[in-house]
């Protein structure tokens, strides 16, 4: 047993407790949001090197024997997805030092932004599925109250949709949990999994795994549920924003990757062909809605959901390579995908709007900005050295090896697609003189300093961008040992259900 | 006795989709009620509607005595009412709010942000 594992839930847990009996206190609440997420960075890396070196961890809450309490699992996805989300964790709160106004830090910015970190790595490293579906809530609560933070006309609208997809979504997983626990009496993942083998109704179980894949798509924002996302993305705080896009549709992904690894494998012809229809639509349907948009956050939100779809594809394909490619995905998307959406905020910090026609001339003003902005938007697309170029490469090369050449196509096709949203945004953002007669107010803070606390976790992300580019072995070794412990369940299920019968992993 | 709580909880996924479609949001939260309360329902109907004792075993013993009755998907329920009751409080005020600000109970008229 290992109590490490309920440190990066913890950590948050009480980092927002804090925080909230210091309500008053503008200064103690910037600075727990800094220090928590530093303790926490630290805590997930700790806990991805014992992960690594000793194997899957395992944490039964209160001494409870697997599988009749709580069991938190921490195995190599797990792990990395905690590491990840402390990097969003930090990048966020020092951006927000600066970032986020007065006026809604004190709304309790800070408490929620710990509360819904709380949730993300609490869903991440659970093996339990209700208590996954708990974590899920945990998440939304939190992510409801950062959306409509300040409470403008734009975030109120974007709410309802994101609040009502949500709550259908976590609807449609309850109804698979009572479905699944009806069926196997159970609802520890690694149990569910033994005892789905011996079940004879595998229709009845595809039906379950379809709800599923419906609540866990809604949530990752795929192909055809994804309409909430570029609906609200876009309204509230760019801090807010970036956690959102960095870290919350990526649990969704995460639970598909989890949940058609370890549960639902029984029948992978019938449901990982629709999961590849899926990954191919949802690519195709997010890069062209991206193409039509002209305002900074819209553009990026459309992203998010063409890069899902790569994702999926990963786990759709399921061959080793394959997973490695979406493990390896994941961990080069959210960094760049949070990162894009920083550089918007300092765009808008300096120039008061989103709306492209109305941007321009930064390059000429802020050059440096310019290099910043392109290694992730170069990274997105995909152009070597960084790295989207391997992330993609893995992918598609899993691609060729099993001759899925349509959906190869499909995401060579949406590759191109993706730079040209990146070049149209560098033209009309950083090239093209900036417009004539058109001014914005900005925010008068702008001009106050603190900008450099806005760029620092920029430079941080790109770097990390680089570092995979240019030094991708030890993150390719990550994933594969991520894609091995998926592909071969039983280690997972043993580490769980093992020590319960009294023999040591 | 399980099948008509069969046709009950269809009834109400039913009823609940039937609301989220309307164009009125306030309809759309008292969908969202019914949908939690289906899916709360699916639960119990699921987990077995047997007849048993109380799952507490008497002194002395280390087993029950006779067949009890599963606690584990009442605790399931209750835990998931408590997280509807919780969130279903958010969307009310979220719904009031919004109507402050649009000053229209109808969803084609909050359709800016939409693209």
């Amino acid at each position: 047993m290992s109590t490490m594992v309920a440190l990066p839930v913890l950590l948050p847990l009480i980092a927002g407790a804090v925080s909230l009996a210091l309500w008053r206190s503008r200064f103690a609440q910037r600075s727990i949001g800094v220090v928590a997420n530093l303790a926490l960075m630290w805590v997930s890396v700790e806990l991805l090197l014992l992960t690594w070196n000793e194997g899957i961890q395992v944490m039964h809450m209160g001494s409870w024997p697997a599988p009749f309490g709580i069991v938190l699992v921490s195995d190599m996805l797990g792990a990395i997805m905690v590491v990840l989300t402390a990097i969003i964790g930090l990048a966020t709160a020092v951006y927000s030092l600066s970032g986020v106004s007065r006026r809604h830090e004190h709304y309790g910015y800070y408490p929620l932004m710990h509360l819904l970190l709380a949730g993300v790595n609490g869903a991440f490293l659970t093996g339990d599925i209700f208590n996954m579906y708990v974590w899920f809530e945990v998440m939304l609560v939190a992510s409801f109250a950062l959306l409509i933070l300040g409470g403008e006309r734009a975030q109120m609208e974007g709410a309802i949709k994101y609040v009502t997809l949500n709550l259908l979504s976590s609807a449609l997983f309850l109804s698979g949990i009572g479905l699944l626990y009806g069926l196997t009496g159970t609802l520890n993942m690694a149990d569910i999994a033994m005892k789905l083998n011996s079940v004879e109704d595998t229709g009845l179980i595809t039906v379950i795994a379809m709800l599923f894949m419906v609540s866990f798509g809604i949530k990752a924002s795929a192909f055809p549920f994804f309409f909430w996302l570029p609906a609200s993305y876009h309204t509230p705080q760019v801090a807010v924003s970036a956690l959102f896009a960095g870290l919350l549709t990526k649990v969704g992904v995460y639970a598909l990757f989890r949940v058609f690894s370890l549960i639902f494998d029984h029948d992978v012809g019938y449901t990982h062909t629709l999961l590849l229809w899926m990954a191919a639509l949802t690519m195709l349907t997010g890069v062209l809605g991206a193409a039509a948009q002209f305002e900074f956050r819209r553009i990026l939100s459309f992203h998010i959901i063409s890069q899902i779809g790569y994702m999926i594809l990963g786990l759709a394909l399921f061959t080793p390579l394959a997973i490695i490619g979406g493990v390896f995905y994941l961990m080069h998307h959210i960094i760049v995908k949070a990162n894009l959406f920083l550089v918007s905020g300092v765009v808008y910090r300096l120039k008061g709007t989103h709306e492209l026609k109305d941007l321009g001339g930064l390059y000429r003003s802020h050059p440096w900005l310019g290099v910043l902005f392109l290694i992730p938007a170069l990274s997105l697309a995909g152009l070597p050295p960084l790295s989207g170029f391997f992330a993609k490469f893995i992918l598609i090369r899993a691609g060729v090896e099993v001759e899925a050449w349509w959906v190869v196509a499909v995401a060579l096709v949406v590759g191109l697609l993706t730079l040209y949203s990146m070049i149209k945004i560098w033209a009309e953002v950083f090239w093209k003189a900036q417009p004539e007669g058109v001014s914005h107010p900005v925010d008068p803070a702008a001009h106050q300093g603190g900008l450099w606390l806005m760029v620092l976790p920029i430079v941080g992300l790109g770097l990390m961008t680089l570092f995979i580019g240019l030094w991708g072995q030890p993150i390719y070794l990550l994933a594969e040992r991520a894609a091995v412990e998926m592909l071969d369940s039983s280690r997972y299920i043993d580490a769980v259900l093992g020590s319960a019968q009294g023999v040591r992993p | 006795m399980e099948t008509l709580m069969a046709f009950a909880v269809g009834g109400l996924y039913a009823a609940a989709i039937y609301m989220m479609l309307r164009r009125s949001i306030v309809k759309l939260v008292i969908g969202l009620v019914l949908l939690s309360n289906a899916a709360n329902l699916l639960i119990f109907t699921a987990a077995g509607m047997d007849r048993g004792l109380p799952p507490l075993i008497p002194e002395g013993m280390l087993v029950p005595d006779g067949p009890v009755a599963d606690p584990l998907a009442q605790a399931l329920i209750l835990t998931a009412i408590v997280i509807g009751f919780g969130v279903l409080a958010f969307a009310v005020v979220l719904i009031h709010r919004a109507y402050e600000v649009v000053r229209a109970d109808d969803m084609d008229q909050m359709k800016d942000t939409d693209t």
